[in-house]
C-alpha cells in the first residue's frame, strides 16, 4: 500500500466529510440542526480550500478560503437562523419520501456520480481529482433533499448545499474557478438567499403557513 | 453604399413607405376623427392611385424591375421584383384602395372602438404591407409582410372589441391566418430543393422531384386558400367579414383574397415551373365545390355582409376553377387555351375586386344610416338613399354576371376555355370537366339569384321598419368612393379588349402564350379563332338603352301619357303593409328548401294560437359539427393528456429538472 502524503491524506478525509454532512442534510428533519450542518459543510469546504491554497501556494485560493468562511459559515447561517425564530419553523413536516429510501436513493445516486466523474478523473492532473466524484454527489444529494421537503426553508438549504458542491467541483477538478467568477457567485448566492427571505415572508402571509403544497392550489385547472 | 435611381420599383417602394408614415400621422392626433378622416385617408387614398399608375406603367412597359434592400436577415436582404405578375395585383391594390380609402375617410365615427388614429394606423400599414407581399421576392420578406398583413387586418377586424362575437370571429381568422402561414413556410422550405437559399430565384432554379414539387403545390393551395377563402378552409371568412367595418371588409375581401391568388399564381405557375396536368384538378375541383357552397349559402343568408362573405367565397371558387383550369390546359401542353383560362381568371380577380369592394361599402352606408344589418328590418331605401342605391345597383348588376358590366366578361372568358376541355389529350377528365361548366353556369345564375334578394330587400319594395324613415344619404366623401368603384365596373365592363391586351403580358410572363384577338375590330371581344363567338359590350349597351329608351317613349306617347305613383309592389290590389312582403327567409327558402341536406337548420315555428308569433330560423355550416369541432376536441385531448405534466408542486419540477439531469449526464457517461 502507497503512503499518500499527509496534505493529500487531509484533503480527502475533507471530501469525506462533505459527503456525510451531505447524507447527514438528507436525512436530517430539524431545521436548525439543518442550518447547523450547513455551517459545518461550509467550514469544511474553507478547510479544504484552505489545505489547497497552502499546497499549490495559489494566491488566490486563499481569498476564496476567507471568502467561504465569512460567507457560508458565518453570514448566511446567521440570516438563516434568524430567518427561523421570525417565521417559527424548526421541523419540516414528514418528507414526501421516507428517510430510508431516501438514503438509498442518496447512495445510488453516489455510485452514479463517481461512474460520471471518472473520465474527469482520469483526464484531470490535479492532486485533489479523486474528490471530483464527491463534488458532483454533493451536488446530487442537494438536488434530491430539495425534490423531497415540503417546507421552503430546507429548500433553500438545499439549494445552498448545492453550491457547496459546486464550488468544491471547480476547486478539485481546477484549483477554483477565476475570482470574479467566484465573487460573482458569491454574489448571487447572497443575492438569493435575500430575496427569499423575503419570499417566505410573503408565502407565510398569503397561506399563513411555509408548506409549500399550499402552492399546488396556483395550478392551472382544466 | 447604395445608389437609389428613380425607377418604377424604387417609386412602389415609396409609396408603400408613404402608406406607413401616413399611419403613423394617425398617432399624432390619435382621438381626432377630423384629422384621420378629412386629411390623412384621402391622402393615402391619393397614394393608392399614384401606386396603381406607377405599376399600370410598369404593366404596359413589361419589363422587369429588380431591387435589394440592405435590410432583413444578415446573409438575407430583402429582394424585391416588379414583374407584369405583381404589376397587375399592384394595379389592382392602388385602384381598389383609392375608392375605399376616400370612402373610408367620411366613414369612420365617432365610439366606434378602436381610436381613429389607431385605425389610421392599422388600415395604412395593412395596405403597405400588401404591397410588400406583391413585391416581396424571397420567401422571408414575402412571409414577413404576410403576416403583418394578417396581424393588422387582425386588428381592424376586431375594431369594437368590446362586442364578445368580433372577438370570437376575429381569434377564428387569426387561427386561420396562422394554420395557413405554417403551410405557407412549409411549402418554401420544399421549394428552395436543398439550395437552402430562399431567394425566388433560387427556387425557380431549383430542380425538384415531381413528388416533392406536387407537396409543394399541395401546400401552397391550403396555405393560399386558407386566406382566399377556399372551401373547406374557409370558415373564417363569414364570421370575419361582418365583423369588421365596412371599409376594411371591403379591403379584405376585394384585395386582401386577391393577394392569396397572387401567391398561388406565383407559386403554381412562376415557382414551381412547369406544373404536371392533374395537379389543377385539386384547384379546380375545390373552386367548383366553393363556387356551389358560397353561392348556396348566400342565398339563405339575411344578413347583408354575411350575405357578401359568403358571395366572396363563389368568387374565389370562380377564380380558383380558372386557375385549375389553366393549369390543366398549361400541363397538356395547350397553350393558348391556357392563356385563356388565365386571362379569365385575372380578369375575375379584377373584377371582383372592384364589383364586391363597393358592395361592402354600399351595405357600410346602409348600416350607418339605419343602423342595421339585418335584411329583415330594410327595405325601400331607394328613395331615402339614391346615390347609394343606384351606385350599388351597378355593382348588383355586374357581380349578378350580367352585359355590359365587368362580371359577364370574365365569366364568359372562363366558360369559353372550358369549351376546350374536349382537347385533353386524358380520357375521363376531358369528359368530366365540361361537368364542372355546368356547375359554374348553375353557380352564375344563383349568383344572379342571391343578388336580387339582396337587392330587392335592401332598396326596394317598402320599408319594414318605422325608423327606416329617418335613413340619410351617405356625405361627398364616401360618394366619391362609391362612384369611382361603380366607373371602374363599367369600364371593365366596356372596354375588355383593351383590357385584355394589357393582361397578356402577365400571361406572356407566366404561360408563354397571348390571347390572341381574332376579330379587326376594336370593339368586338373574338377570343377563339376559329370558333364563331364574340361580344361586343358596347353594341349591346347601345342597344339595351335604345330598348328601354324606345320602350318609355312608346309607353309615354300611346299610353296614358303620365306618370301615376302607387305604393311599391302591392300589384294594384292596395291595402299592400310592409309586413306582407317577401322577405330574405322567404325569398331564400326555395333554394333551403332544394338543398336541405347541405345546411343544419334550426327552426323555431310559433304555435298557431300564439298572439306575438315570432318565427325564428338558424342556419349553421355542417362543416362546422363534420369536420372542425372533432378536430378541435382532439386538439384539446391532445393539450390535456400534455397538461398532466402541470401538476404544481414544486417537488415535481425539481424532479422533473433532476431527471432531465440524469439522464443527460447519463447519456454523456454512455457516448
Amino acid at each position: 500500500m502507497t503512503h499518500l502524503p499527509l496534505d493529500q491524506q487531509m484533503l480527502d478525509s475533507c471530501a469525506a466529510l462533505l459527503l456525510l454532512l451531505s447524507f447527514a442534510m438528507l436525512s436530517q428533519r430539524r431545521i436548525v440542526t439543518l442550518v447547523n450542518l450547513y455551517a459545518l459543510q461550509g467550514a469544511v469546504l474553507a478547510a479544504a480550500t484552505l489545505l489547497l491554497a497552502w499546497r499549490t501556494g495559489e494566491g488566490h485560493l486563499y481569498l476564496s478560503a476567507a471568502l467561504t468562511l465569512a460567507l457560508k459559515v458565518a453570514f448566511l447561517p446567521w440570516l438563516l437562523h434568524r430567518l427561523i425564530r421570525r417565521l417559527e419553523v424548526y421541523w419540516d413536516t414528514e418528507p414526501l419520501l421516507n428517510v430510508s429510501g431516501t438514503m438509498l436513493a442518496g447512495l445510488l445516486i453516489v455510485v452514479f456520480a463517481f461512474a460520471l466523474a471518472q473520465p474527469i478523473t482520469l483526464l484531470s492532473s490535479t492532486a485533489t481529482r479523486s474528490a471530483v466524484g464527491i463534488a458532483v454527489s454533493v451536488v446530487l444529494l442537494a438536488f434530491l433533499m430539495m425534490i423531497t421537503r415540503r417546507k421552503a426553508m430546507s429548500q433553500v438549504v438545499g439549494f445552498l448545499s448545492m453550491e457547496n458542491g459546486v464550488f468544491f467541483g471547480a476547486m478539485s477538478a481546477s484549483y477554483g474557478m477565476p475570482m470574479v467568477v467566484e465573487l460573482g457567485v458569491a454574489l448571487d448566492v447572497l443575492v438569493a438567499v435575500l430575496v427569499l427571505g423575503v419570499f417566505f415572508f410573503q408565502i407565510r402571509e398569503r397561506f399563513e403557513s411555509l408548506d409549500l403544497h399550499h402552492l399546488e392550489s396556483l395550478k392551472e385547472h382544466e | 453604399m447604395i445608389t437609389i435611381s428613380p425607377t418604377l420599383l424604387t417609386g412602389c417602394v415609396a409609396l408603400l413607405c408613404g402608406w406607413v408614415v401616413v399611419g403613423l400621422a394617425g398617432l399624432l392626433r390619435p382621438g381626432s376623427l377630423r384629422f384621420a378622416g378629412r386629411t390623412l385617408f384621402p391622402l393615402g387614398a391619393l397614394l393608392g392611385l399614384a401606386l396603381a399608375l406607377l405599376a399600370g406603367a410598369s404593366l404596359l412597359g413589361g419589363g422587369t424591375e429588380r431591387l435589394i434592400l440592405p435590410v432583413g436577415l444578415p446573409d438575407l436582404p430583402m429582394h424585391l421584383r416588379l414583374d407584369p405578375l405583381s404589376s397587375l395585383f399592384l394595379v389592382l391594390l392602388g385602384a381598389s384602395s383609392f375608392g375605399i380609402s376616400v370612402f373610408a375617410g367620411g366613414y369612420f365615427r365617432q365610439g366606434e372602438g378602436a381610436l381613429p388614429g389607431l385605425l389610421c394606423l392599422q388600415y395604412h400599414l395593412f395596405l403597405a404591407s400588401m404591397g410588400a407581399v406583391l413585391l416581396a421576392d424571397d420567401a422571408y420578406g414575402f412571409l414577413v409582410a404576410w403576416e403583418v398583413m394578417a396581424l393588422s387586418s387582425y386588428f381592424l377586424v376586431t375594431t369594437q372589441h368590446r362586442i364578445p362575437e368580433i372577438r370570437r370571429a376575429g381569434f377564428l381568422y387569426l387561427l386561420m391566418a396562422h394554420v395557413g402561414a405554417i403551410c405557407l413556410l412549409l411549402c418554401f422550405g420544399v421549394l428552395q430543393g436543398g439550395s437552402w437559399l430562399f431567394t425566388f430565384d433560387a427556387m425557380r432554379a431549383a430542380h425538384l422531384s415531381p413528388g416533392w414539387a406536387a407537396a409543394a403545390f399541395l401546400l401552397a393551395l391550403i396555405g393560399f386558400g386558407a386566406k382566399a377563402g377556399l372551401v373547406p378552409v374557409h370558415v373564417w371568412l363569414p364570421e370575419a367579414h361582418p365583423a369588421a367595418p365596412s371599409p376594411v371588409s371591403a379591403l379584405m375581401s376585394g384585395v386582401m383574397l386577391k393577394t392569396a391568388v397572387y401567391g398561388m399564381l406565383r407559386v403554381g405557375l412562376d415557382l414551381l415551373g412547369r406544373p404536371a396536368w392533374w395537379w389543377g384538378l385539386a384547384p379546380l375541383i375545390l373552386g367548383l365545390l366553393s363556387i356551389f357552397y358560397g353561392v348556396l349559402f348566400a342565398a339563405v343568408q339575411t344578413d347583408m355582409k354575411r350575405l357578401l362573405a359568403y358571395s366572396s367565397i363563389e368568387n374565389i371558387g370562380v377564380v380558383f376553377t380558372g386557375i385549375g383550369l389553366t393549369i390543366v390546359f398549361e400541363g397538356s401542353g395547350l397553350e393558348t387555351v391556357a392563356a385563356l383560362a388565365l386571362l379569365a381568371t385575372l380578369y375575375h380577380c379584377l373584377n371582383h375586386s372592384f364589383m364586391k369592394s363597393l358592395l361592402f361599402l354600399g351595405t357600410g352606408s346602409v348600416l350607418h344610416a339605419t343602423g342595421e344589418r339585418n335584411l329583415g328590418r330594410l327595405g325601400g331605401l331607394i328613395h331615402r338613399m339614391p346615390w347609394v342605391a343606384w351606385l350599388t345597383l351597378v355593382g348588383t348588376l355586374a357581380i349578378a354576371g350580367l352585359p355590359p358590366l365587368n362580371g359577364f366578361v370574365s365569366e364568359w372568358l372562363l366558360l369559353q376555355s372550358f369549351l376546350f376541355a374536349d382537347h385533353l389529350p386524358h380520357a375521363f377528365v376531358n369528359l368530366l370537366i365540361p361537368m364542372g361548366m355546368a356547375l359554374v353556369v348553375l353557380g352564375a345564375a344563383l349568383a344572379g339569384y342571391v343578388m336580387v334578394k339582396f337587392y330587392g330587400v335592401i332598396f326596394l319594395g317598402q320599408p319594414r321598419e318605422a325608423s327606416l324613415d329617418r335613413a340619410h344619404d351617405c356625405g361627398w366623401l364616401e360618394r366619391i368612393g362609391l362612384l369611382w368603384l361603380a366607373l371602374g365596373c363599367l369600364a371593365l365592363g366596356l372596354f375588355p379588349l383593351q383590357v385584355i391586351r394589357v393582361l397578356g403580358a402577365v400571361t406572356g410572363q407566366l404561360i408563354g402564350a397571348t390571347v390572341p384577338q381574332a376579330s379587326s375590330h376594336w370593339w368586338l371581344l373574338a377570343p377563339v379563332p376559329g370558333r364563331p363567338v364574340s361580344y361586343g359590350p358596347l353594341v349591346f349597351l347601345t342597344a339595351t338603352l335604345a330598348v328601354v329608351f324606345l320602350t318609355v317613349l312608346a309607353v309615354r306617347l300611346t299610353y296614358h301619357q303620365r306618370v301615376r305613383r302607387a305604393p311599391a309592389w302591392d300589384c294594384g290590389f292596395g291595402g299592400l303593409t310592409p309586413r306582407m312582403q317577401d322577405t330574405a327567409e322567404g325569398f331564400g327558402q326555395p333554394i333551403r328548401h332544394l338543398f336541405q341536406s347541405f345546411f343544419e337548420i334550426e327552426r323555431e315555428l310559433p304555435a298557431p294560437a300564439d298572439r306575438a308569433p315570432r318565427y325564428r330560423i338558424a342556419i349553421r355550416e355542417r362543416i362546422w359539427r363534420l369536420a372542425y369541432e372533432p378536430l378541435s376536441n382532439a386538439v384539446e385531448r391532445l393539450a390535456n393528456v400534455a397538461a398532466r405534466v402541470q401538476q404544481g408542486r414544486i417537488s415535481v419540477y425539481l424532479f422533473y429538472g433532476f431527471a432531465t439531469l440524469i439522464v443527460l449526464l447519463a447519456v454523456a457517461l454512455m457516448s
